[in-house]
């Protein structure tokens, strides 16, 4: 059995062959009934974590930062889709995809700032800051009457299963090609250690703005598709609560791998469907299993491992076991 | 000769600690200049204004005529200016040949969108750089660990791991802090050697800090001495050997091994 997972995950066109077999079923599943409505809210859901947790994932994991502003930029994402698709655009094809293009392209926009703050600022205070981030988002939007404050939105529901899982995809091969290139490999010198980062002629600096704003348009992207498949969406959505969600997606699945972002989100979501019938007791089981699973494997499920299919065919060395 | 490095009237001020005073020190190119002095004396933090770590308080430090006196490290790095580190700053959870991959990184040339969307020019320029890195480890004896944790290394491997990595950044000058810390006679008189290949195969630079006399003596052509943060003398080993200030403020009268 063991074994045979192994030669799967080895073999390099299975990834292919999995995306185009989830494409398909994907816009099966819109054209025939073959799930009902929850099943498919459920499995967007899971799709707009993968995007929240592997883009985190690229500042917390990667560079070993430790952001709690994600919810922030999956704010702003929302709201700015939401404006552009209530608002600006008339129904169309194209009025989702401009609207998630617009939403994570604000948030990048906002995630720029950020960066130059982490320049001076490592750790604990960066988190702090972080903070600071997604409170002022949070109030920013509830004062704003034209998005209509703390009553918040009603944009139409846009989102489909094969554009979430088109979203998945393009943030999961974007992350990971930049992962596995030379500001890739940036990130991760500047979590292992700065000075030596910079002694090895590393654009700090540069690499820092890349992680910050690619982190954050990929946030804005998911919380675009989350604003126009819930109906409704208000500042409250976007909380702490939201952001601490994401926080431990990212570190159940593991840091600095794009396969443990998956695996972390898909497990938290569903496991939050699957225990619904506990009612309270839920809020009880759920972090005791997390508890459990930190015990046991205190970097996440695939910390600082990656799925060999992620790798690119050039990086495929024998990778020794951390 | 040309000086590649010019350091003129340097001083570094920790709050009320004077750890750099005054200091001058000009490396010819192509030379290997020693640095030496005993504990304290300033070596690691003049390193360390070299390269951009520490800014200095007043003076100027000029690579190839120009000055980069609180220039970024990164910044500095690039222009040709690498270094190692008296306690080895190895990215130890990386493997060998990634650890001289991000040095080697600076060579390439393609930007964060054609990074992202896998463009033509990206993946020629990573396929090379693994060559390139390969080829760079062979002579250090490293190539056949290089996916090895950097970590897992010996320790002697881990020092000249850290050189490959400085020479993967194409560097004109190399500073090397103390690279035989921790090394018996004979692994120094190898080192000696290595360094001397090091130095006229890839046409550098060198600049050292150590404590091997041995070694210093045998490899350097200029030898500058620090004491409480201060040049106290400056000349061949010859010379060197000979100043009575030398002897008294370093050697103090004990016989070298």
């Amino acid at each position: 059995m063991k074994s045979l997972l192994d030669s799967v995950a080895r073999c390099r066109w299975a990834l292919p062959v999995l995306v185009a077999a989830g494409f398909a079923y994907a816009l099966a599943c819109e054209s025939f009934p073959i799930l009902n409505d929850y099943s498919e809210v459920v499995l967007v859901t899971v799709g707009i974590n993968i995007i929240l947790c592997a883009s985190l994932n690229l500042v917390n994991g990667y560079m070993g930062e430790f952001s709690v502003g994600h919810a922030g930029f999956m704010a702003l994402g929302a709201y700015a889709s939401a404006i552009m698709t209530t608002k600006w655009l008339p129904a169309s094809f194209f009025e989702l995809p401009l609207g998630v293009l617009f939403g994570g392209g604000v948030a990048a926009l906002v995630g720029f700032p950020l960066a130059l703050l982490s320049f001076k600022t490592r750790g604990d205070y960066l988190a702090i800051i972080t903070l600071a981030f997604l409170m002022i988002v949070k109030s920013a939007i509830e004062n704003i009457s034209y998005v209509g404050g703390p009553r918040g939105m009603t944009p139409p529901v846009l989102t489909t299963l094969p554009w979430t899982f088109f979203w998945v995809v393009v943030t999961l091969w974007v992350i990971r090609n930049l992962v596995y290139s030379k500001f890739g490999r940036a990130i991760t010198a500047i979590r292992e250690d700065e000075i030596a980062a910079n002694a090895m002629g590393v654009r700090v600096r540069e690499a820092k703005i890349l992680a910050f704003v690619t982190s954050s348009f990929f946030g804005g992207v998911a919380g675009a598709l989350y604003a126009q498949v819930n109906f409704f969406i208000d500042p409250k959505s976007f909380d702490i609560v939201k952001s601490t969600e994401i926080l431990v997606m990212v570190y159940l699945g593991g840091i600095a791998s794009l396969g443990g972002s998956i695996i972390g989100a898909v497990i938290f979501t569903v496991l939050l469907q699957v225990l619904q019938p506990l009612g309270t007791w839920r809020m009880v089981i759920l972090p005791l299993i997390l508890v459990l699973l930190m015990l046991f494997r205190p970097r996440g499920i695939m910390g600082m491992r990656e799925l060999p299919w992620f790798l690119p065919a050039r990086e495929l060395f024998k990778r020794p076991k951390p | 000769m040309s000086a590649i490095l010019e350091i003129d009237h340097l001083t570094k001020r920790f709050g009320g600690l004077c750890a750099i005073s005054n200091c001058d020190v000009k490396v010819e190119a192509g030379d290997t200049h020693g640095i030496i002095g005993p504990n304290g004396a300033g070596k690691t933090t003049l390193f360390n204004l070299i390269t951009g770590i520490y800014k200095p308080t007043e003076g100027d430090i000029r690579f190839r005529g120009e000055s980069i006196s609180g220039f970024r490290p990164g910044r500095i790095a690039l222009k040709g200016v690498g270094r190692t580190f008296q306690n080895i700053r190895l990215l130890k959870s990386q493997t060998v040949l990634e650890n001289v991959r991000i040095a080697f990184d600076s060579q390439l040339h393609y930007s964060p969108l054609e990074a992202m969307l896998r463009l033509s020019r990206f993946g020629r320029a990573e396929k090379n750089s693994v060559a390139a890195c390969l080829e760079l480890l062979e002579p250090f004896g490293l190539a056949d660990q290089a996916h090895d944790l950097a970590g897992d290394l010996p320790y002697g491997s881990q020092r000249k791991l850290e050189i490959a990595r400085a020479l993967a950044l194409k560097p004109d000058l190399l500073l090397l802090d103390e690279p035989a810390a921790g090394m018996n006679t004979g692994e120094t008189a190898d080192l000696t050697e290595f360094l001397r290949w090091v130095r006229d195969h890839f046409q550098l630079t060198l600049v050292l800090i150590e404590h091997h006399m041995h070694l210093v003596m045998n490899l350097c052509d200029r030898i500058t001495v620090l004491d409480f943060g201060q040049t106290i003398a400056e000349g061949t080993p010859e010379e060197i050997r000979a100043n009575p200030r030398v002897i008294e403020a370093y050697l103090g009268g004990t016989e070298e091994e």
